[in-house]
């Protein structure tokens, strides 16, 4: 049996809650709410209260191909994303773990992405992939027009995928080795004993048992990848070209607070709560069967 | 079944030497125990056979071929971990049988194999729950299942019954014991329990601070240790030892307050040794007896089938073993009765057994 620490009155246990219970009302519940009640009513142009007009926002929005064409974006950019992120921030780990020599250095170093602003590193993810200087033009001498961001969606979309993966690289990183370090050495030997070669001992026993921590990141990024977006959005390519990387989080922003369609935007943002709720709802539903606990 | 040749073997960890050179040869199929205090180096020596730890210097050759570069899968050792090392995820079946998977046996061969391996140990009601839903004892037959299973040359075993229960240890170590016998495997078995060795072993290695004290059957390392380490190590109660000086007409003990009449062979007037007498081989008699040593009763242990009387003896603690259903009151005096051939003799300096004494009858001091 658990032990629980339980209070003799109902007063001091709510007494303690208050101030995490306060936080939450104010910054979750509140705006989310405000965003509700907006986006089934319409702002008056000069002020002056809100019309209620019933699900016409959503209606309008959905009709629009612009938007169907925000949320396939978003979808590619999240899978993409953290499928890259995930993959890469795994086989860094699983050698870090093995020890190879240097490993001591690239768990340091490997961490700092996380730490970074969106926007700064954003800022240099700009300047590497830009197409007119540094590496990225050298590959343009040798195939003229291969790479330009600023013409070709599907360039965009991989700059601001390469960018984003590269900061929750890190973040994965740390999860993963951390969840390497975790699995008793004694087991790994054993799997040697039973003639089990390097490869496969990472299939049969590592994977298995890591499978949480593979869990709980594949939720995280993709939550994240919808909505941590933002900024790397904003300054690497502002949702362009033609729209290629109008990501339905960036387009709320644009929408709202430069198109001023308060209504529209609020209708998008609880359309995107509404799709990660769904994603998460999916991921506890269908993934985590496969997960083993220990 | 393979013999095992143990040369110069050496084990460094950065600057810090762990194992200094130990030479061994087991031969095949027989049950070796290697005993020892923590951080003696034993595991790191079984560690090694199993290629689980690099050789730093020397070689081990098994079957005649040395292993010092081959990977743990190409030496055909298997090994039975301390914490049974389990596959968590794995059912006990899957566990057993993943040597076999690894090496690619047909599942129906494989199946056959998992159920004669679990019929041996009694595992069979178990072949489908995990490790989790498994007790100490079972999941200790399970890391076994798991070591037979590839009929190994050798056995390897790191404290394996360290974590179980008293009842289930005694009851785990003959079934080991009676597996060896009808595996015939050669086995190696590190512990750290000298019930364990003396019960296991056909020939014993008892090693201390990385270095081999001492090879030989337990008994003859009860009867003859070979250095003073051995002795207290080997043995419940501890064996007693007594610092004394060489002197013309024998031993002086316990800085000159007990004398012992011995024929002194061959040492300089002056050399420390000391002296050393089971608690089991003391006799217990009557306070003033002719011969006998006078001590004070400090703390009697009730064992049931006999006691542990532990005595002062001028200061120096001294431990009594007997079997005789007599009370003594901690604070009365009682006469302690040595025999000669009871004695051992160590180099105070180096702990090496001194066989040049020839003991005569103790004499109490006046």
């Amino acid at each position: 049996m658990e032990k629980r620490v339980t209070f003799a009155s109902w007063t001091i246990g709510i007494l303690f809650a208050v101030p995490q219970l306060l936080l939450i009302f104010t910054f979750f519940y509140w705006p989310a709410g405000q965003a509700v009640y907006w986006s089934l009513t319409l702002q008056q142009p000069w002020g002056g209260g809100n019309i209620w007009v019933g699900l016409d926002n959503f209606r309008s929005i959905l009709a629009n191909a612009v938007y169907w064409n925000s949320i396939t974006a978003s979808l590619v950019f999240a899978g993409i994303s953290t499928g890259l992120a995930m993959f890469v921030a795994l086989v860094l780990a699983a050698l870090t773990d093995r020890q190879l020599a240097g490993s001591r250095f690239y768990r340091v170093v490997l961490i700092w992405p996380y730490g970074i602003a969106a926007p700064a590193l954003a800022m240099a993810f700009r300047f590497i992939l830009a197409p007119e200087a540094g590496f990225m033009a050298v590959v343009n001498q040798v195939w003229p027009g291969f790479w330009d961001p600023g013409l070709d969606g599907a360039d965009a979309m991989a700059s601001i995928i390469i960018a984003f993966s590269w900061k929750y690289v890190g973040y994965n990183f740390i999860f993963f080795l951390a969840a390497f370090q975790a699995i008793p050495r004694s087991l790994i030997e054993a799997a040697a004993m039973d003639g089990s070669g390097v490869m496969r001992r990472f299939w049969d026993i590592q994977f298995p048992l890591i499978t949480p921590t593979i869990f709980f990141l594949l939720v995280i990024n993709i939550t994240e990848s919808f909505q941590d977006s933002f900024g790397i959005v904003d300054i690497m390519t502002s949702g362009g070209p033609a729209n290629a990387t109008n990501l339905m989080v960036y387009k709320i922003y644009s929408d709202g607070f430069k198109g001023l369609d308060y209504s529209g935007a609020a209708a998008q943002s609880i359309i995107l709560m509404l799709l990660i709720v769904v994603l998460t709802i999916f991921q506890f539903r269908f993934i985590e069967r496969r997960v083993h606990y220990r | 079944m393979a013999s095992i040749a143990i040369r110069g073997v050496k084990k460094n960890y950065a600057k810090t030497q762990v194992v200094h050179g130990v030479d061994l040869d087991f031969a095949s199929g027989e049950f070796v125990v290697i005993l020892g205090p923590s951080g003696c180096g034993k595991s790191t020596l079984l560690r090694m056979i199993a290629g689980l730890e690099e050789i730093s210097d020397g070689t081990i050759a098994i079957d005649g071929t040395v292993v010092n570069k081959l990977e743990p899968r190409e030496r055909g050792c298997a090994m039975v971990f301390q914490n049974y090392a389990l596959y968590p995820h794995m059912s006990v079946a899957q566990n057993i049988g993943y040597s076999l998977k690894v090496a690619g046996v047909p599942s129906a061969e494989r199946n056959q194999r998992i159920q004669a391996v679990a019929r041996t140990l009694e595992l069979e009601h178990l072949l489908d729950r995990k490790p989790m839903a498994l007790s100490g004892g079972q999941r200790q037959r399970v890391a076994m299942g798991r070591a037979m299973i590839r009929e190994p040359k050798v056995f390897l075993f790191d404290e394996p019954l360290s974590n179980l229960d008293a009842k289930l240890r005694v009851q785990m170590r003959s079934e080991i014991r009676k597996l060896h016998r009808r595996l015939n495997a050669t086995s190696v078995f590190v512990t750290h329990d000298q019930v364990e060795a003396m019960t296991l072993a056909d020939r014993l290695v008892v090693m201390n601070g990385g270095r081999v004290e001492q090879v030989g059957t337990p008994g003859e390392i009860y009867t003859r240790p070979a250095s003073r380490f051995v002795a207290t190590f080997v043995g419940a109660p501890a064996m007693n030892i007594l610092e004394g000086t060489v002197e013309l007409d024998g031993l002086s003990l316990l800085g000159g307050s007990r004398r012992l009449a011995v024929a002194r062979a061959g040492l300089p007037v002056g050399t420390k040794v000391a002296m050393g007498i089971r608690p089991e081989a003391v006799r217990l008699v009557a306070p003033g007896t002719a011969g006998a040593l006078n001590a004070t009763v400090d703390l009697v242990e009730e064992l049931g089938a006999g006691r542990v009387i532990y005595v002062d003896l001028d200061g120096a603690p001294f431990s009594v073993m007997t079997s005789e259903a007599v009370h003594h009151e901690p604070g009365s005096t009682v006469g302690l009765k040595i025999s000669p051939d009871d004695m051992h003799f160590f180099s105070s300096e180096t702990g090496t057994r001194l066989d040049v004494f020839k003991a005569s009858v103790p004499e109490p001091a006046l």
